[in-house]
């Protein structure tokens, strides 16, 4: 099981449930980041949080406490891809 | 500045929908709409466009969140009135700031009832941004949608008229940069008011879910019941908004009961999962319909411009540089650029100060007019400069998109002290003055956030005091040098600075856990795209500050001037006989010239006037309290002079010591102080006295500028009233163990 805070920069995952309080599951969801969403993380900032994420072509900052409360699965290392250096099915991905 | 009532006039319950004002008839009445969107879609900008007349200036009830209304001519002519309402993701809400979306778009707690709703939809972010328009359309309250953006989302965007069979309301294109699509707009607005639309929109929610939202709308008090979609909707939004602590308004307890209830017996189904899928999926299924638009995915283009930006000015080495950067000419614009417009203020009103003291005739009314109007108005004008630049900048940055990265850079240091990321900038301003950086709060969204910076501001050493510690350091402190090169005098100030930021950060952290306690909110901050900031939305920014500022601190700066006139000049004495006497016969000392020691008379006179008014005597009546902290009652009376503001302690300490106005020059003043001493021989001005003095001046609230902001921007004078307390009782008890340990240890 892989939760957001642990999604490399540049790599690109889907949300699989979203927990937390429910302030900040009702909001993030509200936003559109629902189970299913592709969720692609961009950076961290300086301090090591928050984070910023690249979601249904906009982009978020969430902090990193939040971001454990995201699950996510399939994790492809976009970039990767899209470089032609990998395949998908090559990709560092959840257990 | 109060909204003129028009329509709904209950206060706290949300109105019956036939009850508009008594006598005020549909037809006779000016119809209302308001504008709606997330936020950064371009809505203020596109209200800028569409406010043609009497733009109004409001407060929502109840919250000290700015409402501005302005007529909008209509193709007939007609006017309506639109209002503006805050950006917001959805109606759902916790916090009576989110509850006002709600509140406008149903006419509900003093809001009148709009006639039309226009939700502002970015084209390129449809999906989420028509989430929002479709919770406002399930109310069943007119809406017409203005696709603003469509240039920016390119192939992204979908064609208006596709939407508007898509949805079945008014689909315009806009775009509020340009200006195109707002006579569309006028029109399309004339049309849904002559003929509304019929909307076809209609989420099948889960049998599950609609048999709870049947039982949140049986416990839905009688003036909330209307048709059945409408009774839904509100049961939709009770069952997502109410808890058993959320911090809403103007909720029946029977409705937040049964909402919680209800919500609690699913616990084994995810509530707020199945609503908000539920729409995104119905958005999601319909808009797969239209022809076929360019995925959102960036991917397949490479990165977007946002993005190419982003990875230089976020970037941990570049991104920080570029930040320090910005915000060191922000600072320096605030502490050094708005110098010479307020030397000309000053100067302006002290010409004018002086042609009416020539030109008037002696008297009271005379020093009314000159010490108090003029010099009141000039105490306010003077900070215009300051303000007009740090809106100015504040404008750049917010309508840029660097504003939320500025929070987003900053979210872990502020946080760590209880203050949301945005507050950096505000406090950064603390530094040149609190009162434009008190006003620069309003870019946080919370009352919470924006009322914890607003205590701890002032706390930050503002640029008046430096000519206190320039003029204690220098009279007090050796111009030697600590190690051979640290001079002692520069590692002072910096101490001082340091030791300002720190109480500051200190003073957050302590008041954010205990008075201005506020639920944890998370951190979820839209970074959005990079865009031209828009001139016209920042000078009107700029100017709606400038006028808030003028006519409501304004007025409170203006009577406190006049007060401290009135404080410190009267009652009036005549002058004692030993003073007539040197002024009048040549004196004994030769060495003195006859007008020399007119104007020494005059200064000794001046001295002992003051000693002599309420404010010499509230000095005198202070002296117990302030012995402990090592003052006498002179500087007391320095202190309260300085209340005006602080840097007027220099001035008033010269006044004190019968030197008269000594203007920039503190020379005489410094070498006056090293002299003072108490009736038993001993200095009164030793190094220590004058560090109590300078931290007893970096903690003390002695600026009824700031207190009036603060008035202003909290709409009561509970808050100016504590900050005032807190900060002055922090000063005493800083000052105290200071000197107190100080003398203890012989120094």
């Amino acid at each position: 099981m892989m939760t957001l805070d642990q999604v490399a920069p540049g790599v690109a995952v889907v949300v699989e449930t979203v927990g937390g309080a429910r302030a900040f599951r009702r909001r993030i969801m509200e936003l559109g980041i629902i189970p299913g969403t592709r969720v692609e993380v961009l950076r961290v900032a300086p301090f090591g949080d928050p984070m910023e994420l690249s979601a249904r072509g906009c982009n978020l900052s969430i902090r990193a406490a939040e971001a454990r409360e995201v699950r996510v699965v399939g994790a492809v290392a976009e970039q990767a891809v899209r470089l032609g250096t990998l395949t998908p099915g090559l990709a560092k991905s959840a257990p | 500045m109060s909204e003129s009532a028009s329509g709904s006039v209950e206060l706290t319950g949300p109105s019956h929908p036939a009850a508009h004002g008594p006598g005020a008839t549909a037809a006779a009445r000016q119809p209302t709409m308001l504008l709606v969107g997330n936020p950064n879609v371009g809505k203020t900008s596109l209200f800028n466009r569409l406010a043609r007349r009497n733009e109004r200036v409001g407060n929502y009830p109840g919250v000290t969140v700015e409402r501005r209304s302005a007529d909008m001519p209509l193709p007939s002519g007609r006017k309506v009135s639109v209002s503006d309402v805050p950006g917001c993701y959805s109606l759902s809400s916790r916090s009576s700031e989110e509850q006002i979306a709600l509140q406008a778009i149903l006419g509900w707690a003093g809001n009148p009832r709009p006639d039309l709703v226009i939700v502002v939809v970015d084209a390129g972010q449809l999906v989420r941004n028509l989430y929002l328009a479709l919770q406002i359309i399930e109310l069943r309250v007119p809406v017409a949608i203005a696709l603003n953006m469509v240039d920016e989302a390119g192939d992204r965007a979908p064609s208006a008229g596709a939407l508007e069979g898509l949805l079945g309301v008014r689909v315009v294109p806009t775009n509020a940069r340009t200006g195109a699509g707002i006579a569309e707009l006028a029109a399309a607005v004339e049309a849904e008011l002559a003929t509304p639309s019929r909307p076809r929109v209609h989420v099948s929610y889960a049998p599950d879910l609609l048999r709870d939202v049947d039982r949140v709308a049986a416990a839905l008090p009688d003036e909330w019941k209307g048709n059945v979609e409408r009774e839904r909707a509100l049961a939709l939004w009770a069952l997502s908004s109410l808890e058993p602590d959320d911090e809403l308004t103007g909720i029946a307890a029977s409705l937040r009961e049964r909402a919680t209830e209800v919500f609690a017996a699913a616990s084994d189904r995810d509530i707020d999962r199945e609503i908000i899928e539920g729409r995104y999926q119905y958005l999601e299924a319909r808009l797969g319909e239209l022809p076929a638009r360019s995925s959102d995915a960036r991917g397949a283009r490479g990165p977007s411009r946002t993005e190419r930006i982003d990875r230089v000015l976020l970037h941990p080495a570049y991104g920080f540089v570029f930040f320090v950067a910005i915000m060191l000419l922000v600072f320096q614009s605030l502490f050094a650029w708005a110098d010479p417009a307020m030397s000309l203020v000053e100067g302006a009103f002290a010409a004018v100060h002086s042609a009416l003291e020539g030109g008037l005739p002696e008297g009271f009314v005379r020093d009314l007019v000159t010490f108090g109007v003029i010099d009141g108005v000039g105490n306010v004008v003077v900070f215009l400069p300051q303000i007009l630049l740090l809106f100015l900048f504040i404008g750049l940055l917010e309508d840029s998109g660097y504003m939320a990265r500025v929070a987003y850079l900053m979210d872990r240091a502020l946080r760590s002290v209880g203050l949301h990321g945005r507050a950096f900038v505000p406090m950064m301003s603390g530094y040149a003055c609190a009162v434009p950086a008190i006003m620069a709060t309003r870019t946080m969204e919370r009352r919470r956030d924006r009322l914890l910076t607003m205590l701890v501001v002032p706390l930050m050493s503002c640029s008046a005091r430096l000519p206190v510690y320039t003029l204690i350091i220098g009279a007090l402190f050796p111009p030697s040098s600590v190690f051979g090169f640290v001079p002692v005098q520069g590692l002072l100030m910096v101490a001082m600075y340091l030791f300002s930021t720190i109480i500051a950060l200190v003073a957050a952290a302590v008041l954010g856990r205990t008075l201005v306690k506020g639920r944890s909110v998370p951190l979820i901050l839209e970074l959005p795209p990079y865009r031209w900031p828009s001139v016209g939305s920042v000078l009107t920014m700029m100017w709606l500050r400038a006028r808030a500022f003028l006519s409501e601190a304004g007025s409170v700066i203006l009577a406190f001037t006049v007060l401290m006139w009135l404080l410190l000049s009267y009652p009036k004495v005549d002058p004692p006989p030993q003073l007539e006497t040197s002024a009048g016969a040549p004196a004994a000392s030769v060495s003195v010239a006859p007008n020399e020691a007119a104007i020494e008379a005059t200064a000794s006179f001046g001295a002992y006037q003051l000693e002599r008014s309420f404010g010499g005597q509230l000095g005198k009546a202070l002296e117990p309290v302030i012995e402990p902290l090592g003052f006498d009652w002179k500087i007391g009376v320095g202190i309260v002079g300085a209340f005006a503001a602080r840097e007027v302690f220099v001035s008033t300490m010269g006044l004190v010591y019968g030197l008269g106005d000594i203007g920039d020059d503190d020379a005489p003043l410094r070498e006056r102080m090293r002299a003072e001493m108490h009736a038993d021989g001993k200095p009164v001005y030793t190094p220590l006295v004058g560090l109590s003095l300078m931290v007893f001046f970096a903690l003390a609230c002695q600026c009824m500028s700031t207190l009036a902001v603060v008035k202003r921007e909290t709409r009561s004078w509970r808050w100016p009233l504590f900050m005032f307390a807190y900060m002055t009782s922090l000063a005493w008890v800083t000052s105290f163990v200071i000197f107190q340990t100080g003398s203890a240890l012989g120094f």
